[in-house]
């Protein structure tokens, strides 16, 4: 276990030092938040039935994903790993005496968790002073928001895990632009980035609900506005905790495969 | 403009040498835009309307976005990735060739499986014109000619900003990204929409309503804008490229090679 989180922590003070970025980010983000919430305004404004989320779910569901945008999408890449696998320096990473799955998912989980630290506090903080309708309102009890820190940190650790299977297809396919951009525009769909799940059509959300993708982002954050009941929170826990391991053995799997039939050329 | 041409045969043949890639990336870029476009019917098919718009007229407004946006990263991705270029001080072997930089610098590069999702634009662009309740005039098709026309010269104006950025910070910087993919994703929809500061701001400052919302208003007959001049109003947006280019001279003289 050491070395993983040895790893780990060398990640995260690595990825602390970027502020300026992440500044430069945090005002990207802040123009996207407002966009897209004056565009559900739009909508809600002439509205005959109200739809199953009020728009002050929808308001805060927006801020949540744009201040914790770093940890819920599927294109952040690791181009390093990339290089690793394309070019043949993986044979490196193999002579290391811990495994390489954990290695690698450690260094995700720390990038994605570094990123995050710097961008949503000041999200979160200038979000909750906002005027009406753009502020962000707060869950509606304190237990509604202890499950939200705690299903959000599952559904991190699936987006890891999901990322994971990203780099082990590049074993295979050898070019990462194919598989990463069919993964993340049809994940991030899913995921309830682009519209949140309850305003998709009653067919598309019994898709959604087989797949992964809703656990790692519209779950956690429908907990917080309190969409979903801290009752149906619980159950969804265990759901998540069951993709969980299931993603996590299905990518040890594969990529034990994946390793043993690389080759490494000399050079 | 000839070189222009010749930068651009010679891109074309070298990333036909990748046939298979060239092909799945094509694929790939046909398919960003449609969870896009599927998000935009999955909220009309909840809502029925936005503002009083209508679903076609909502598709229009995307598909003009779309077919102006692809054709300009066609052609103008040089520009996106012109930091690198400025941080590798390769900049400075443009300079000393007898040529304008701007022509150079677009023919650093040029992104061809753009294609496939300009293809997909236009046919959603002919397909909501379709199936739009209006009598389509030659003025009216002349119009939304022009509006995508108008399109590629704004967002290639503000590539050319978002780049002469990097003469003075060396770094590109991500709030640019507010004007180009933000600038995309907010003329999905019609400018009217947005709180009145928005508007003002991508009306007279960043002129995104030229060459979208206020055509839009022509082709659809709203009332108060059926008068012909509105349908001249994207020439507007052409002229935005012209304080663009300034700002690209300013830059390029007050350009300081890193020297490395």
């Amino acid at each position: 276990m050491k070395p993983y989180l040895s790893v780990f922590r060398l990640r995260i003070s690595n990825g602390l030092q970027y502020r300026a970025a992440a500044l430069a980010g945090v005002g990207t983000q802040f123009f996207f938040g407002f966009i897209f919430i004056m565009i559900f305004q739009a909508f809600y404004t002439h509205v005959s039935a109200e739809p199953s989320m009020t728009l002050s779910q929808v308001i805060t569901y927006t801020w949540l994903k744009q201040a914790f945008l770093a940890l819920i999408v599927l294109w952040l890449r690791d181009n390093e790993l990339f290089q690793l696998i394309t070019s043949g320096n993986i044979a490196y990473e193999l002579c290391r005496p811990s495994g390489i799955y954990g290695l690698w998912y450690a260094k995700l989980l720390a990038q994605r968790l570094s990123s995050a630290l710097l961008r949503c506090f000041p999200i979160l903080i200038i979000v909750s002073f906002l005027p009406e309708p753009y502020r962000l309102h707060l869950p509606p009890d304190l237990l509604s928001g202890l499950l939200f820190l705690a299903t959000l940190l599952i559904g991190l650790l699936m987006i890891v895990a999901l990322s994971m299977l990203i780099y082990i297809s590049v074993f295979v396919t050898m070019s990462p632009a194919g598989s990463l951009l069919l993964f993340s525009i049809f994940g991030e769909f899913f995921a309830g980035l682009i519209i949140p799940v309850p305003l998709m059509p009653d067919w598309m959300q019994r898709i959604v609900y087989v797949l992964p993708f809703h656990w790692t982002a519209d779950f956690p954050f429908r907990v917080f506005t309190g969409n979903i009941s801290p009752a149906d929170a619980l159950t969804g826990i265990l759901a998540q905790c069951l993709w969980l391991a299931a993603l996590v053995l299905f990518g040890q799997f594969t990529m034990s495969r994946a390793l043993r039939r690389v080759v490494v050329q000399g050079g | 403009m000839r070189l222009f041409f010749k930068y651009m045969g010679l891109e074309f043949k070298s990333q036909m040498q990748y046939r298979a890639s060239f092909l799945l990336l094509m694929l790939g870029q046909c398919l960003t835009p449609f969870t896009s476009f599927a998000a935009l019917y999955f909220l009309f098919d909840r809502f029925g309307q936005i503002q009083g718009w209508s679903f076609y007229e909502a598709t229009l407004t995307f598909a003009v976005t779309y077919v102006a946006f692809s054709v300009t990263e066609c052609f103008a991705r040089g520009f996106d990735t012109f930091s690198s270029l400025v941080v590798s001080g390769n900049f400075d072997r443009l300079l000393v060739r007898p040529r304008n930089t701007v022509i150079q610098v677009l023919g650093t590069r040029f992104e061809f499986a753009r294609i496939g999702r300009l293809i997909l634009s236009i046919v959603v662009l002919v397909w909501s014109a379709v199936q739009m309740e209006v009598d389509w005039t030659l003025l009216k098709i002349l119009t939304l000619v022009l509006m995508c026309v108008s399109g590629v010269f704004i967002f290639t104006g503000i590539f050319i900003l978002a780049a002469s950025i990097s003469f003075w910070t060396v770094q590109g910087l991500e709030i640019a990204n507010i004007f180009t993919d933000g600038g995309r994703e907010m003329t999905q929809y019609p400018l009217s929409i947005y709180q009145t500061w928005v508007k003002r701001f991508f009306t007279f400052v960043i002129p995104f309503a030229c060459f979208n919302y206020l055509p839009l208003t022509y082709i659809v007959g709203r009332e108060g804008s059926d008068s012909p001049l509105y349908a001249l109003i994207p020439l507007a947006g052409v002229l935005f490229l012209i304080p663009c280019l300034l700002v690209w001279r300013i830059g390029v003289r007050h350009y300081r090679s890193t020297g490395s």
